[in-house]
């Protein structure tokens, strides 16, 4: 693509330099779990980001600290990027008293509330309605956050986000729905699951504006999410904004993947989100070694998260009964 | 005979009945090539095609509905949910719906469906892929609710569930869908609303449902080394629930205890000892009933923390002991 794509004014050369750090943090958490559960030595199940990099960090760039997001099932680049700690991350996923859930959430439930991260969700478009509701909180109390939600293709057709929409978009509140469309739900293709060309174009149904870009190019997912959240910072109420984009492994720690060709995978490796904001920082004049070197730090990052994590306790058995109630 | 597992006897189960009645028909998510999350649907959509193994979004209150509204106008819907966590989301539609439609229309109309779905916990999947949610369900009038146990009565069940003419919730404990059994290829089927003594015994009575009947008889079979002689009754259908059988065997024994999954609090568990408090098997009881639960927790991720939340067999050795020991000493 050869578009000169505008920087957000805020965005220095050093902190496109962090970005591009976080996105191989990202990448080598995910691959370290996939490995590990094909292992076996995780429980439970996963869902995969690898692919997905751009949307996660991109989007999240563009918050100030006091915003807050909502996650999904797919969540750890969410997480990472909202600046969410690696070793308590990979210390959940092994169940371990030091992870973020004490052992008690997993993959799937992986909260960090201290960094506005209201959570993953292991129910599809269960978040959509507390994005909303958290977005009322900081309207009634004047709070000035901005809540970025983030949802799949696949949620989309749940009555929960057409509801959610609807009702942020009458409240105006500050809220963007931010769509990661990879192409698929499980299985359940977004061609056959919707009869419309982008999940964008249902924001006209609820009087909001929406649009789509590209969501590997991390660029124009800073753009565009800087303009949305902007627009809900400054109490011009909602927008959606679908990011198309590809997982690159299967749904979930089981998956033969029947659904789609070898062919198209093959295409969006070649889309990769990594490279293509490489090749833009190179291109910027920034020195590959000191890239190479930021991907070194990354992957020490994570072997050491997953040193803290295997040295962590487990839970004790006393700790069953704490925290149902507050 | 030969022998198959829990899913595949599911499988088989819809599948014949498929074959000869073009009314039958299955939708859910992923059920096409995916096959399922679990698998059961394998193979369905090569043999019946798109239009009777319908691949559905992500809407778990639109395929309810759906499944309904076909049933009322003369199809018999099989709905697949992925997880049985995700019926919170079809509930309306099932309990406002589906359950007393014909009751409300002054008995016209019939809603003959099944909806199918996984529950239980066991797999990592924590709190909302695991719970045991059935209780709720017994609750509706106009619902009935099975749970099944083995491979045997799961392929007779299903087939009594999709033959019925009401909305059925038919269960299917995750951890049971490899387990084997000896299961006949021929169609049968199992009257919903009939127990089944899984095993027979004197000295106390254990009624358990789904996985936990399997916890029961293994508990059985280490209390036997030590003496003790217990009959395991397993209700296989909560609606219609054969209290029959339940008395019959606990006038046997003259002891209970209830064992489920699903947390104690609320739990059928609390149906089945009121119905034998309400009986004239109350009199024969010689010690006060027990009931064994899961804690009133959600279940946890750490797999530790995870089987400490359900009954495992000691929990059920423990409470059988109890009641032996325990005496009620009446007055005269
Ligand atoms: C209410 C609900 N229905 C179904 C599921 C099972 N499930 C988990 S993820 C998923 C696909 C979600 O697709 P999408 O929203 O596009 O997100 P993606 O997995 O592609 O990131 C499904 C069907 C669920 N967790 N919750
Ligand atoms: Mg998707």
């Amino acid at each position: 693509m050869n578009k000169t794509v505008k920087l957000p004014p805020q965005i220095t050369k050093e902190r496109l330099a962090d970005l591009y750090k976080e996105m191989w943090l990202i990448r080598y958490f995910d691959e370290k779990v996939d490995e590990f559960f094909a292992k076996g030595m995780i429980h439970g199940t996963t869902h995969l980001c690898v692919g997905q990099e751009a949307t996660a960090s991109g989007a999240i760039s563009m918050l100030k600290d006091i915003d807050k997001i909502t996650s999904t099932h797919r969540g750890h680049g969410h997480c990472i990027a909202k600046g969410g700690d690696v070793n308590k991350m990979m210390a959940e996923l092994f169940g371990r008293t030091t992870g973020y859930c004490k052992g008690k959430g997993g993959s799937m439930h992986i909260a960090d509330v201290e960094t506005g991260n209201l959570g993953a969700n292991g129910i599809v478009g269960g978040g959509i309605p507390l994005a909303v509701g958290a977005a009322l909180t900081s309207k009634m109390k004047k709070e000035e956050y901005v809540v970025l939600c983030f949802f799949g293709d696949g949620a989309s057709n749940e009555g929960s986000f057409h509801e959610s929409i609807n009702l942020a978009s009458i409240w105006d509140l500050p809220v963007v729905f931010f769509c990661e469309n990879n192409q698929y739900g499980m299985s359940g293709s977004v061609k056959e699951m919707t009869n419309i060309e982008n999940i964008a174009d249902r924001a006209k149904g609820y009087g909001i504006p929406g649009e789509v870009i590209d969501g590997n190019d991390i660029l124009e997912v800073m753009n565009a999410v800087d303009e949305a959240v902007s627009r809900a910072r400054n109490g011009n109420g909602p927008s959606i904004i679908e990011a198309k984009t590809y997982r690159w492994k299967g749904h979930s720690k089981s998956d033969a993947k029947k659904y789609r060709t070898r062919e198209e995978e093959k295409e969006w490796r070649q889309k990769d989100p990594i490279a293509r904001f490489k090749k833009m920082l190179l291109d910027k004049g920034i020195d590959e070694k000191y890239l190479d070197s930021l991907q070194e730090e990354a992957k020490k990052t994570i072997e050491d998260s997953v040193e803290f994590a295997t040295n962590s306790p487990e839970p004790s058995l006393d700790s069953l009964m704490e925290d149902v109630y507050a | 005979m030969r022998e198959i597992t829990f899913l595949e006897a599911v499988r088989e189960a819809m599948s014949q009945e498929m074959r000869q009645n073009q009314d039958v028909f299955i939708l859910g998510e992923d059920i096409g090539v995916y096959g399922g999350a679990f698998g059961v649907t394998r193979g369905m959509i090569e043999e019946f095609g798109p239009e009777r193994v319908r691949n559905t979004p992500i809407s778990e209150s639109a395929i309810a509905g759906a499944a309904i509204g076909s049933a009322l106008t003369g199809m018999r819907p099989i709905l697949e949910l992925q997880f049985s966590d995700f019926i919170t989301i079809s509930m309306d539609q099932m309990v406002n719906q589906a359950a007393k439609l014909r009751y409300m229309y002054g008995g016209k109309g019939k809603v003959p469906m099944v909806l199918r779905t996984p529950a239980g916990s066991g797999t990592g999947a924590a709190a909302q892929h695991s719970q045991s949610l059935e209780a709720w369900m017994t609750h509706i009038p106009g619902l009935k609710v099975v749970q099944p146990s083995t491979a045997y009565d799961v392929k007779g069940l299903l087939k009594a569930a999709i033959d019925d003419d009401n909305p059925v919730i038919f269960y299917e404990h995750k951890l049971l869908y490899k387990t084997k059994g000896e299961v006949p290829e021929e169609q049968y089927s199992i009257p919903l609303g009939k127990a089944d003594v899984k095993r027979e015994g004197t000295d106390v009575t254990i009624v358990a449902t789904a996985i936990m009947v399997h916890k029961a008889l293994e508990a059985a079979v280490e209390l036997e080394k030590e003496g003790i002689s217990v009959e395991v009754v397993d209700p296989r259908t909560l609606v219609p629930l054969d209290t029959e059988t339940i008395i019959e065997s606990v006038k046997k024994t003259s002891r209970l205890v209830v064992v489920h999954e699903a947390v104690k609090r609320g739990g059928y568990g609390g149906e089945i000892a009121s119905a034998i408090a309400e009986s004239d098997a109350f009199d024969y009881l010689d010690a006060p009933i027990k009931r064994v639960g899961g804690k009133a927790v959600p279940i946890p991720y750490s797999p530790k923390l995870e089987k400490a939340a359900v009954p495992q067999v000691p929990d059920i050795i423990e409470a059988v002991k109890e009641t032996l020991n325990k005496r009620i000493v009446t007055y005269a």
